[in-house]
């Protein structure tokens, strides 16, 4: 009897603990691409806005690598993300984008508002090719390189402490 | 002041985190064919919403789960099987996004629980049935 008495005791110092651990280590609930290592899903997505070219799974066959950016006009996280991309333009980074369900006149407000570091927007009006790409949100960017093989997926905002990550990787990439 | 606040919380419309395009039409539109229909509506219970992640693509209001009730509609409209379309969501997604997790070394203690719990029950109970008899 000594002895048992306390296994009651001793399964509720185990549940508080794994609920504490829980509490101070909270789970990392991002869903990762399966994709990353192999070759970009083939896709064409019309231009998300007059005056800019859309883009297809073949613009990343060129040779070096690019930084493939999903982002949408209604997404907050992504107008914080958007200076950082023009610092990595400016770092000389070649940049293309997808808008996820976004209308023309929208992703140009934007851009006006929060500056624009694309070469080609495609338009993903039905979110498809963010499906195709195992993407589950806004933003995510997808660093390509030159033969068209996803290298590393970065989930969420790309942040200034981001940006030596994302410029190591862009130049093993190449 | 604070009665100001409250009305004020009241009114306020909350962030957007969603844009402001209709759903996909085969989002939640019914396929012709009562059997893939069937078919497609089976399947999206067993997928998870990659944005609200305990809920099922066919319960859930996330425009990613519509556009993604859209995809399995529109692939099996065209033919493909629901295990061709699951296939390729697990492709993308890791086989987290099926309801019906495959045997593999993660997860084998998930299918081997029932049958050990079933051999202990059985094990409790042997000593009961034998001093009774």
């Amino acid at each position: 009897m000594s002895r048992t008495r306390f296994i009651p005791l001793l399964i509720f110092t185990l549940i508080v603990a794994a609920v504490a651990w829980r509490l101070a280590v909270p789970r990392d609930d991002r869903v990762a691409s399966k994709l990353a290592g192999q070759q970009l899903p083939a896709f064409t997505l019309p231009p998300a806005l007059p005056g800019k070219p859309g883009l297809s799974s073949s613009d990343f066959t060129s040779g070096s690598p690019r930084l493939l950016n999903v982002f949408a006009s209604w997404c907050v996280p992504c107008a914080a993300e958007a200076p950082v991309l023009l610092d990595l333009k400016r770092r000389g980074v070649a940049i293309d984008a997808i808008a996820i369900r976004d209308r023309p006149e929208d992703v140009a407000a934007f851009l006006a508002r929060h500056g624009d570091p694309f070469e080609r927007i495609g338009s993903d009006s039905r979110s498809q090719v963010q499906i195709a790409l195992g993407s589950s949100g806004v933003p995510e960017s997808f660093v390509v390189d030159g033969r068209g093989v996803i290298r590393a997926q970065h989930i969420g905002p790309i942040m200034p402490h981001d940006v030596a990550g994302i410029m190591q990787t862009l130049e093993a990439a190449k | 002041m604070k009665r100001l606040l409250l009305a004020l919380a009241l009114v306020a419309a909350p962030l957007r985190a969603d844009s402001d395009l209709p759903p996909s039409r085969w989002a939640n539109e019914q396929l012709p064919d009562p059997r893939q229909e069937a078919a497609a509506t089976k399947l999206m219970q067993e997928l998870r919403c990659l944005v609200c992640q305990g809920q099922a693509i066919g319960d859930s209001d996330a425009e990613l789960a519509g556009d993604m009730r859209a995809l399995v509609r529109e692939r099996i409209a065209r033919g493909e099987s629901p295990e061709a379309v699951r296939r390729w969501l697990i492709e993308r997604y890791g086989a987290w996004v099926s309801y019906r997790p495959p045997l593999d070394p993660v997860s084998w203690p998930l299918w081997a629980a029932p049958i050990g719990l079933l051999a202990l029950g059985a094990w409790l109970l042997r000593g009961r049935f034998r001093r009774r008899a």
